[in-house]
């Protein structure tokens, strides 16, 4: 079922809130990159990917990985919201005991195609199922969501050579360019540009669109879907914190959660969104 | 007690002869060959290494089920994951320092905590890769994938086992670490060998000291046993193939019943082969043991027979080391 842009409008917004109240719940985790790559998974889970929430191991299924592991927080609210599990276990976030661990467990959480969280590793995995289905002949599509400061990975770089060669456009893979990561800019920490450049170089591709911009998001997925020839990667400009007045295009919301109090403003600010 | 060699093992009948030297990683390709034959779902990754690795013999023959990734190993490891998680059962093939060195986090967080189904074969074991030197000969990789969770870890004897070894890791679910060489190493076993993952074979009995081997160690410690024998030492020798998950029983009852062990490895000590052995000894039936292997050197260049000799890995030295926990024993 596709659902509609202005449907995933308020999904998004709802996903947004969830992020806030499970990392206060939690007293950690990482709102600043979950609440950058919001539009991008639901743009995912409710209107681009062939998948089934009533069942899980639907064999037919697109793939997602979440190679930016720590972004977690969107993903679960995602599941939750698409009907994968109920929304009040997303409160248990960090908890011990809890299937919503601080990094993806895929054991623990059976809807999660990977577990995640040592950067730059996502990538890979995507081109393994991309080859896989190849294969044997399905037409399933396999998307990858990394960050943009992962991208000082060696390892993300072997792969966008890997998924080049093997011409694998039944593979999307998407950067959330929030142009922040733990220890500042991108450009001060480890300068990544020209991103574009460097993706093209390596054989990809490449759409560039707004991060935040549902409407830009699945153009560019259904883009990617008809290329042929060579893997797609779609660079999102994003705002990392998007929505909260004092988190966005803050680093230290990298991996910090709000307080009681500052999660109350928060909220605020996210429901008076348009 | 009984004593001499298992007749139930049954091993070459000219084993105190000139035995057959056939290199471990022949094992390892002909069973991918085989395997690709059975079982379709079978695909193997290589990093630039498929001639070495025997990788190519399965490639010449399904080129649609090989993935050759380049000098790459982190990016094999995972794609190896992937291919795991669209259900094929992927035999990702590299050296034995790059699969559990390079890429040990991938093998860790992706293979091994995601539970996939990826079988990881470590070729260049040991010391015996000889001339390249200590780059390339590895002596780490037991210790580096016997402390992850899920993984099973396997060290076969010779071409034979390897081949069985093989095999069997694509019937089980969940990573498997293989442990091959490069150099011919006597082939000791034959068809009728049991070969059961998690299950410490006794290859001769003995009533005065065990020695635990693994890899081509085990042909060393049937040499020293027969020497020893001449001495008046009656030595058991189990090969103990499968160090994850390790055969707990097998190991208290030798040190209830001969009271002194010897492990064998051609591997660092620490952390590896005989840690593993001495942990359980340590925590059940605490008796003297004594660990033949590498001690906390790197590599050299030389030739393969050279090294064994000049890293203390011969049947001379685990002599040494039986008669080293015989006078502890009495103490």
């Amino acid at each position: 079922m596709k659902h509609g842009i202005d449907e995933m409008k308020k999904i998004a917004k709802e996903v947004r809130k969830d992020i806030i109240r499970m990392t206060a719940e939690a007293g950690s985790g990482h709102p600043g990159g979950s609440l950058s790559s919001v539009e991008i998974m639901v743009s995912l889970y409710f209107h681009v990917m062939d998948h089934n929430p009533k069942d899980h191991k639907w064999e037919k299924r697109d793939r997602f990985v979440l190679s930016k592991g720590h972004v977690c927080p969107a993903l679960y609210s995602t599941l939750a919201r698409r009907g994968y599990f109920h929304p009040d276990e997303l409160l248990t976030l960090r908890k011990l005991g809890s299937r919503l661990q601080g990094h993806l467990d895929r054991k623990k959480l059976p809807y999660l195609e990977t577990s995640c969280g040592s950067l730059g590793q996502g990538l890979s995995i995507a081109i393994g199922m991309s080859i896989g289905f190849r294969m044997d002949k399905k037409d399933q599509k396999v998307y990858c969501l990394m960050g943009d400061g992962e991208c000082d990975e060696g390892q993300i770089w072997e792969a966008a050579m890997t998924g080049a060669h093997y011409k694998l456009d039944n593979l999307c893979g998407v950067v959330d360019v929030n142009g922040l990561q733990i220890d500042g800019f991108t450009r001060d920490v480890m300068n990544l540009e020209p991103l574009a450049d460097k993706w093209r170089a390596f054989g990809w591709n490449v759409i560039e669109v707004d991060g935040h911009s549902l409407g830009e998001l699945i153009k560019a997925f259904e883009e990617a879907g008809k290329f042929k020839g060579k893997p797609t990667v779609i660079l999102a400009n994003t705002v990392k914190g998007k929505g909260v007045s004092f988190m966005e295009h803050k680093a230290e919301w990298h991996g910090k959660a709000p307080t009681k109090e500052e999660a109350e403003i928060a909220l605020k600010d996210l429901e008076a969104l348009e | 007690m009984k004593s001499g060699l298992n007749p139930e093992m049954h091993l070459v009948k000219n084993l105190y002869g000139k035995v057959e030297r056939i290199p471990t990683r022949n094992g390892y390709g002909d069973s991918l060959v085989e395997l690709g034959e059975k079982n379709e779902n079978v695909v193997v990754l290589c990093a630039d290494l498929s001639d070495s690795t025997r990788a190519s013999w399965f490639a010449d023959k399904y080129p649609e089920r090989f993935v050759e990734v380049g000098i790459a190993e982190q990016d094999m490891m995972g794609i190896a994951a992937g291919l795991a998680a669209v259900g094929k059962i992927p035999y990702v093939s590299t050296y034995g320092v790059f699969c559990t060195g390079r890429a040990w986090d991938q093998m860790r967080t992706t293979v091994a905590y995601g539970d996939f189904n990826v079988k990881i074969g470590g070729a260049h074991g040991g010391i015996s890769v000889g001339p390249d030197g200590a780059t390339h000969q590895s002596l780490e990789e037991i210790a580096l994938s016997r402390i992850l969770p899920n993984m099973k870890v396997i060290i076969p004897t010779d071409y034979l086992e390897t081949k069985k070894a093989t095999t069997e890791s694509s019937k089980i679910y969940g990573p498997v670490m293989l442990r091959f060489g490069r150099e011919k190493v006597p082939a000791i076993t034959t068809e009728k060998t049991p070969f059961r993952m998690g299950k410490a074979e006794v290859y001769r009995f003995g009533k005065d000291v065990s020695v635990f081997a693994c890899g081509p160690m085990v042909y060393e410690a049937l040499m020293a046993a027969k020497e020893l024998e001449k001495r008046g030492i009656d030595v058991r020798v189990v090969n103990m193939h499968t160090v994850k998950p390790i055969d707990e029983k097998a190991i208290i009852k030798a040190a209830e019943e001969t009271g002194g062990i010897v492990t064998a490895e051609e591997h660092q000590v620490a952390g590896g082969f005989g840690s593993a052995v001495a942990e359980v000894v340590v925590e059940n039936y605490p008796v003297p043991i004594k660990r033949v292997g590498i001690l906390d050197r790197f590599g050299e260049s030389g030739e393969p027979e050279e090294l064994m000799v000049e890293f203390n890995l011969k049947s001379t030295d685990i002599i040494k080391a039986v008669e080293d926990v015989m006078r502890r024993k009495k103490r």
